[in-house]
């Protein structure tokens, strides 16, 4: 079958299915809506959550991202893993336990302020807005990629399809489309995965394959090879780490209590039945996740491998062993027609040479001996290496279509599930629990669905129109997530003595440190030119990066936080009462309003 | 609520309590050593030793610490179920 109805097929038919599900989860009541009613199955929702935490970008970009940083993008893989650990442990079951529907009304609860509240719900809007618009992006450009559509109407396609499972399901509906969403991208990711690394290593489980002697009967381990190749042209070892270790660990560090501290993680544990079940989701969540992100290491190295291979086709320096430009595959062709690759002959030999020309040693010793004139791969897009992949693998069509309806589902799942925590912080806590608190409970599903819907066509216009700073969101969302909201749970549940004021002073401290940090290196507001330092390791803070600055947000927010606590009275005694109730399992019973 | 902590003493509630921090306090040691110290400090060393192919530090980075995490939260559940039932907290 040709390839483009393979596609249709795949995509048409995963979009049938979610739009089935919507019709089938309808929410009836505020809290199928906001917590789908709280009697989800923790290894259902553990599924679920994988689907909501991995995005377009780990499914699309990470692997591409592994294979041209190789070690140094290990804090990726860590960070949004290693949260996970610190949200089992630290908050997702007392916060099941405190048993409302959304993040920012513990704090306001916990804190008895609707200061502490107001700011939560803007952190996390700021956070979930800015993580959205990536997601919008990634609906467009899948379907451009793989559909030929317009940019602007795969983004329409993908919000109405949204829009269809979140406005009438709300969470309930949310939940049960991302277990199908997961299935699918899983599927998408590994069943690809598993023949690139059967073709080079003869092990069709990736991660093994990561560790295992190539195929080609040279008996040398793959990573082994990847290190000479890349070495040989003049990049970095794949193996070994570059750059500050310092910065290395902050980074790390940030990622994981961002991964913690994001609103729309956190509320998918509020759909479990029981505590116990919290912690056991969480568990889950993370084996669903691992799977995805323990193949990303052995796509990237396996892709990079292929990469240099088809180009570098011989011993450095050897006038035949560099691909003619001419005889190049039929994959390379068709990307470069997307724009992701893209071919210069600088020195005019009709054949193509792919070196680390930034290396000035090499790049002048490759210019006096071989007559290299710089690197001739002027765009190598990391994506290539996921969406590629399967072609440059040689694979059935099947598998592309499938990497289509993989990606998509991708896109789609973490969409939904940020929409969700930015309407029931629009109709819950700003509407019922500080300005309405009359509202009846039929409107205020009405107003949970009115918000749905206005942050669905938000999201998509903000998709169509990125603003410029669209590539900054990572470092902007985990980094509020990280100062603000992570730090001020943990002191909510784990200390008594955090009142209100601290809290405050703490979040705030947290918030602006790592937004002014971010802004003065980017930027204010990621205006270009109005950074007030040159954005390098030269003019770092101890060589931290704006991305990995918001571990010092979060400790300067612990510090603030316990320091003014301190200097003002002890929270009242029904605040302490209910912090030792959250510490306690019995008597959780189901997520109730009041 | 009527009766403060659904009816747990408060000794059984402060040990709870206790033992829990405890655990978490073994289990942190835990993730921190696997992923902070194996996969970033101690890289250069452990690099130094290959593992079926994969030089150790490289592996812990991309590989183990995540093997490690997901078994540090299996671990947490099976002990905090049991904590649970020794000081009769657990939910009905």
């Amino acid at each position: 079958m040709e390839l483009q109805t393979w596609i249709y097929l795949a995509v048409g038919g995963t979009f049938a299915l979610y739009m089935g599900i919507a019709i089938w989860a309808r929410a009836g009541s505020t809290k199928e809506f906001y917590v789908a009613g709280g009697g989800v199955n923790p290894i259902a929702n553990g599924m679920a959550t994988a689907a909501d935490w991995m995005s377009a970008a780990s499914f699309i970009s990470m692997a591409g991202l592994i294979a041209f940083l190789g070690y140094n993008a290990s804090p990726y893989l860590m960070g949004w893993t290693g949260g996970y650990v610190l949200l089992a442990l630290l908050l997702a079951p007392y916060l099941r336990k405190f048993g409302k529907f959304t993040v920012p009304e513990f704090i306001g609860d916990r804190f008895y302020s609707r200061t502490a509240r107001l700011v939560a719900v803007v952190c996390l809007i700021v956070a979930s807005t800015t993580y959205v618009i990536g997601q919008m992006k990634g609906v467009g450009v899948a379907f451009g990629r793989f559909l030929e559509v317009e940019f602007e109407t795969g983004i329409l396609i993908g919000m109405t399809v949204v829009f269809f499972y979140a406005v009438i399901g709300g969470m309930k509906g949310i939940t049960y489309t991302q277990i199908a969403q997961y299935v699918v991208l899983i599927f998408a990711y590994t069943v690809p995965a598993a023949f690139i690394s059967l073709q080079l290593t003869g092990m069709p489980i990736p991660q093994l394959g990561l560790g295992s002697t190539l195929s080609d009967g040279s008996g040398i381990a793959l990573l082994d090879k990847l290190d000479q190749t890349v070495t040989d042209l003049g990049f970095a070892k794949y193996t070994e780490p570059s750059g500050s270790r310092l910065n290395t660990f902050m980074l790390t560090l940030s990622l994981m209590i961002g991964t913690a501290g994001l609103p729309h993680v956190i509320i998918r544990f509020f759909t479990v039945p029981k505590v116990s079940d919290a912690r056991k989701s969480a568990g889950w969540a993370l084996v669903f996740i691992a799977i995805l992100y323990t193949t990303a290491p052995a796509v990237g190295s396996m892709a990079r491998m292929n990469l240099m291979d088809t180009i570098q086709t011989g011993p450095v320096g050897e006038e035949t062993a560099n691909i003619k430009y001419a005889e190049r595959p039929g994959w390379f062709k068709r990307w470069e027609n997307t724009g992701l690759l893209k071919f210069e002959d600088k020195n005019g030999d009709g054949r193509i040479q792919y070196y680390n020309d930034k290396n000035a040693e090499f790049a002048a010793n490759a210019e006096a001996q071989y007559g290299w004139k710089g690197n001739e791969m002027v765009k190598v897009d990391r994506d290539i290496m996921v969406l590629a992949n399967p072609e440059i693998a040689k694979l059935p069509n099947w598998v592309i279509a499938l990497v289509a309806a993989g990606g998509l589902a991708a896109a789609l799942s973490t969409a939904a599930g940020l929409l969700l925590a930015i309407s029931s912080a629009i109709s819950h806590d700003l509407l019922k629990r500080t300005f309405t608190p009359n509202i009846s409970e039929k409107n205020e599903l009405m107003a949970g669905r009115i918000a749905m819907a206005t942050a669905v066509m938000i999201a998509g216009y903000l998709g169509m129109n990125p603003p410029g700073f669209a590539a900054q969101v990572v470092a902007l969302a985990f980094g509020l997530a990280a100062s603000s909201i992570f730090p001020v749970l943990m002191m909510g549940i784990f200390s008594k003595r955090i009142n209100n004021v601290g809290a405050i002073a703490g979040m705030l401290a947290g918030l602006l440190s790592t937004l002014i940090y971010i802004f003065v290196f980017k930027g204010w507001f990621f205006i270009p030119g109005t950074n007030w330092f040159t954005n390098d390791a030269a003019h770092w803070f101890l060589g931290i990066a704006p991305e990995s600055f918001g571990a010092l947000g979060a400790l300067i927010n612990f510090g603030v936080a316990t320091a003014v606590s301190r200097a003002t009275a002890p929270p009242p005694q029904h605040i302490q009462d209910l912090v030792e109730s959250v510490r306690i399992p019995k008597g959780a019973g189901g997520a109730v309003a009041h | 609520m009527s009766e403060k902590n659904n009816g747990v003493s408060q000794s059984d509630a402060d040990q709870y309590w206790q033992a829990n921090l405890k655990l978490l306090a073994k289990l942190l040691v835990v993730w921190f050593v696997v992923s902070f110290g194996f996969g970033i400090l101690l890289v250069d060393v452990l690099n130094m030793v290959s593992i079926g192919g994969v030089k150790l530090g490289f592996f812990f980075a991309q590989q183990g610490s995540i093997y490690v995490f997901v078994l540090l939260i299996f671990v947490y559940v099976r002990q905090m179920n049991k904590l649970d039932k020794k000081f009769n907290v657990e939910e009905d």
